[in-house]
């Protein structure tokens, strides 16, 4: 293991980013995720790497489009706002089965919102964000260490299903400084025939297209990709289970949300109440047989999160309404503190919502 | 055991900077960590704050809402952060910038000319670790050994001729 360091998650997505051999970021300046592309205008020139600050978001993504069509490891990052420009050019992206890493450190909204963080782009993230059917994996990390072992995961989940990941954190995580240990390893390798990196008069053209107008072909292609992503969604999920052994009530909480529900599971612990934690580390694929399993086994689930309810859906959908489910919400840049949390630990403990 | 501390000032008086050091300080300890900065607007003016927490087990939200330790360098900063401290808790309170005692009777409060002390010391920019050195004697659970290695994490390579003036300002401030 490397010497732990501290750093802010903004810097260690980018370092990791590094290691996992990205050589390509492509991004414009948006808070709270602004000491990403920093960090990358100070290292990439230094190691034959390339940072450009593009003219706008539409730009950026479209980069990082060609990047990575080219078979290279490239990733942008931006925040809410930035993100929402972007998403034409992530369903491009998609349409084309291309490998792209994809941060979104997230501020309150809508439109252009305030700078505080948030977990309201879920809905954004988990359902596509743009137009036709198509996913994203979605990883959710909950430390600045994670922030930096679920890069280096992205680019190779990016590379082995050739379809884009994100990276959802949001402001506070951005912003935090913890020890972080970085040490990738050697970066895997993967082999990518369909990139378009020149025939060399050797081999036929390789093409990179989502316009299909035949519609046969196209509802194929979709087919196709969807196995793939129930494949994704069989073998992918990734979660954290806390104190859930003898747990009568389960927090569903990721991200910072997550960070202050420990607090308040721990306080409600020491007045004798069996609360837990799931936390979803990929949002999507979403861990629904660990919370469906978590159903036969607790009364109540309380979702924490930093929107008006949105990942309380997919709650909902996993353990197919057998429980009842409360939400614990801030938004607009609030977070929850760990009392409102314990407060609403305590309303479902005595059968209110 | 954990501490949690909430240093809030002005931006530009330092506190991102003695909240590193103090967060570097315990992880040169081997102990759990986390430091927190206010961004945005407010960093520009307003009540600029760094919340630290040193702990002996994972730290569960980064977020002080409550400090055990609260270092206040401007009167906002005060007014807004004096009820959160919990009962029993500590103040320290830079007295040039801050004309007014805590009102607070369950807390401890220290009263640290650090600002004048900077200025007569020729290091006016160093308020900051001033305080962080009455901080370090008052609080023996941070622990007062390894600033220098600490200083030396958080003080920029192109600036290791610093190390000496805030290591005497650290002390500086021990001895008030």
């Amino acid at each position: 293991m490397a010497d732990k360091v501290l750093m802010k998650g903004n810097e260690a997505i980018a370092e990791a980013a590094i290691q996992a051999g990205c050589r390509f970021y492509f991004g414009y300046p948006i808070t709270p995720q602004t000491e990403i592309a920093a960090y990358m205008a100070k290292r990439m020139p230094k190691i034959g790497g390339t940072f450009l600050q593009a003219e706008s978001e539409l730009a950026a993504i479209n980069m990082l489009y060609g990047a990575s069509a080219a078979g290279k490891r490239a990733m942008t990052s931006s925040s809410s706002p930035g993100i929402s420009l972007k998403t034409e050019g992530i369903s491009y992206i998609a349409g084309c089965d291309l490998p792209a890493l994809i941060v979104n450190v997230q501020r309150g909204g809508p439109g252009l919102g305030g700078i505080q963080p948030s977990q309201s782009d879920y809905f954004q993230a988990t359902r596509g964000g743009g137009h036709g059917d198509y996913h994203l994996i979605v990883l959710a990390p909950s430390s600045v260490q994670e922030m930096a072992d679920l890069t280096i995961k992205g680019f190779d989940l990016a590379d082995q299903y050739r379809m884009p990941v994100m990276i959802f954190a949001d402001g506070t995580m951005g912003q935090m400084m913890e020890p972080v240990s970085l040490d990738a390893g050697g970066v895997q390798q993967y082999d990518k025939p369909w990139a378009v990196t020149g025939t060399g008069m050797k081999r036929p053209h390789n093409i990179v297209n989502s316009l299909v107008l035949d519609p046969a072909e196209l509802e194929q292609q979709n087919f196709d990709r969807f196995a793939r992503y129930e494949k994704i969604a069989e073998q992918e999920p990734m979660w954290e289970s806390y104190r859930m052994e003898d747990a009568d009530y389960c927090v569903v909480a990721y991200g910072i949300a997550s960070r202050v529900s420990k607090n308040a599971i721990n306080e409600a612990r020491k007045q004798g109440v069996k609360v837990g934690m799931i936390r979803p580390i990929t949002l999507w694929p979403f861990p629904k047989a660990a919370l469906s399993a978590a159903a036969e086994q607790v009364r109540h689930f309380l979702c924490v999160e930093m929107s008006m309810g949105q990942m309380i859906e997919d709650v909902e959908l996993s353990i197919r309404c057998n429980k009842p489910v409360s939400l614990c919400k801030r938004v607009g840049g609030m977070i929850p503190s760990p009392a409102d949390v314990l407060s609403a630990i305590a309303s479902i403990t005595k059968g209110g919502n | 055991m954990t501490t949690n501390l909430l240093f809030a000032g002005f931006g530009g008086q330092g506190i991102l900077f003695s909240g590193k050091f103090l967060a570097y300080k315990g992880l040169i300890e081997d102990r759990q960590v986390s430091w927190l900065p206010s961004y945005g607007p407010e960093m520009r003016g307003g009540t600029a704050t760094c919340s630290v927490i040193l702990s002996d087990e994972p730290v569960g939200s980064p977020i002080v809402g409550e400090p055990d330790v609260l270092i206040a360098m401007n009167l906002p900063s005060l007014d807004k952060f004096e009820d959160t401290v919990v009962p029993g808790g500590k103040i320290f309170v830079d007295s040039t910038l801050i004309g007014r005692q805590v009102k607070r009777d369950d807390v401890t409060a220290y009263y640290i000319p650090a600002t004048k002390i900077a200025d007569d010391n020729g290091m006016s920019t160093l308020a900051n670790m001033i305080l962080m050195g009455k901080v370090l004697k008052e609080c023996p659970e941070l622990g007062g050994s390894h600033t220098e290695d600490a200083l030396r994490k958080v003080v920029s390579a192109r600036h290791q001729d610093l190390l000496a003036v805030n290591q005497k300002a650290l002390e500086l401030g021990a001895n008030v």
